[in-house]
């Protein structure tokens, strides 16, 4: 037993600095989603529902815009896409556990808890208890998200009204992307999905925004296999 | 479909994807193409979010200094480029949105 809390604590202490960087995340989305005119629960409830801090500052965007749930539902799937891919490389790792520990470390399988735990695996490969290292990093990061949700709108709540707190999710947004035009086609596409979101920005059901972003998608891949 | 729904709808979608190769380890393997592809998801649908926020003012495509939004957004980007720095990108793009609004006009 002694062990298996030390591998659990070895998870968490690789987790901390993303726990740090995190935690101000957390309670801008609280805020940021009551101001959006989700509930209190919904919004809190959205922190352990779907548990993907992107999807939930994009959910919170949708839901300020009136979106249809059919076009938000689909725009969460288009954005988790990228948890494919992590679920495709801790998978070789994780394939003797039981479906049990497959089920609870794939629900906690984030970004920030995949970072650690590949760069663990690839360092001391696979042990008896190597899968606590994953639900330490893992476990940390959902307890520090819900905590953080729950004090963002508690203090949400107190911000001036007056103060425009919608255009913090856009500018969230362009911190995000700005680090990702490394080449150019990531570039392309983010130009390409940015202005096909202008052009058929008056389409219904918000549906512009799913032919944009498969578009930048398209370019994005098309241009890379050119090179 | 109301709100819990969509969550809950968004929430299984999501568990599903995180789940999918995990569970599937050696019965399938992801396609080459798709790989690639899942790289470009974050900028194209982040994008896709970004630009009518900034671009437009009342639905209208608006590219004048009256649009408040356009300005502090353009602010944003320059922040972001040379601080890598999500919190003080945010924090400059507010500020300047609220000095724009107060002193700005329009």
């Amino acid at each position: 037993m002694h062990n298996e809390i030390k591998i659990f604590w070895q998870g968490v202490r690789a987790e901390f600095p993303l726990l740090v960087g995190v935690f101000p995340f957390g309670m801008i989305y609280g805020a940021l989603a009551l101001n959006a005119g989700l509930s209190t629960s919904a919004a809190q409830l959205m922190s352990s529902i779907v548990f993907a801090g992107s999807a939930q500052f994009i959910t919170t965007q949708l839901v300020y815009d009136s979106a249809p749930a059919a076009v938000i539902v689909l725009t969460i799937a288009v954005v988790n896409l990228r948890h494919m891919l992590y679920s495709a490389s801790l998978a070789p790792y994780l394939k003797n556990l039981s479906l049990k520990w497959k089920v609870l470390l794939s629900y906690l399988l984030t970004d920030e808890a995949y970072a650690p735990s590949i760069i663990q695996y690839e360092k001391e490969g696979v042990t008896p208890l190597s899968h606590l290292f994953v639900f330490g990093a893992g476990f940390s990061l959902w307890f520090n998200w819900q905590i953080s949700t729950a004090l963002g709108i508690f203090l949400g709540a107190a911000i001036p009204k007056s103060l425009p707190l919608d255009f913090a999710l856009p500018l969230t947004f362009i911190a995000m992307v700005m680090p990702m035009l490394k080449n150019k086609p990531m570039t392309a596409a983010a130009l390409s999905a940015g202005i096909v979101a202008l052009l058929a920005y008056s389409f219904p059901y918000k549906l512009g925004l799913i032919l944009a972003a498969l578009t930048g998608i398209a370019v994005g891949t098309i241009l890379e296999g050119r090179k | 479909m109301n709100i819990w729904l969509t969550l809950f709808l968004g929430g299984l979608i999501t568990f599903g994807m995180r789940f999918s190769f995990i569970y599937l380890f050696g019965k399938f393997e992801i396609p080459e193409t798709m790989r690639r592809a899942l790289h470009y998801v974050p900028p194209a649908v982040l994008s896709a979010i970004i630009f009518p926020e900034v671009f437009l003012h009342n639905q209208q495509l608006d590219l004048s200094f009256g649009n408040h939004r356009l300005l502090a957004g353009l602010a944003a980007v320059v922040v972001a480029y040379f601080t890598k720095n999500t919190l003080i990108t945010i924090l400059a793009g507010m500020i300047a949105l609220v000095l724009l609004q107060l002193f700005g006009g329009g």
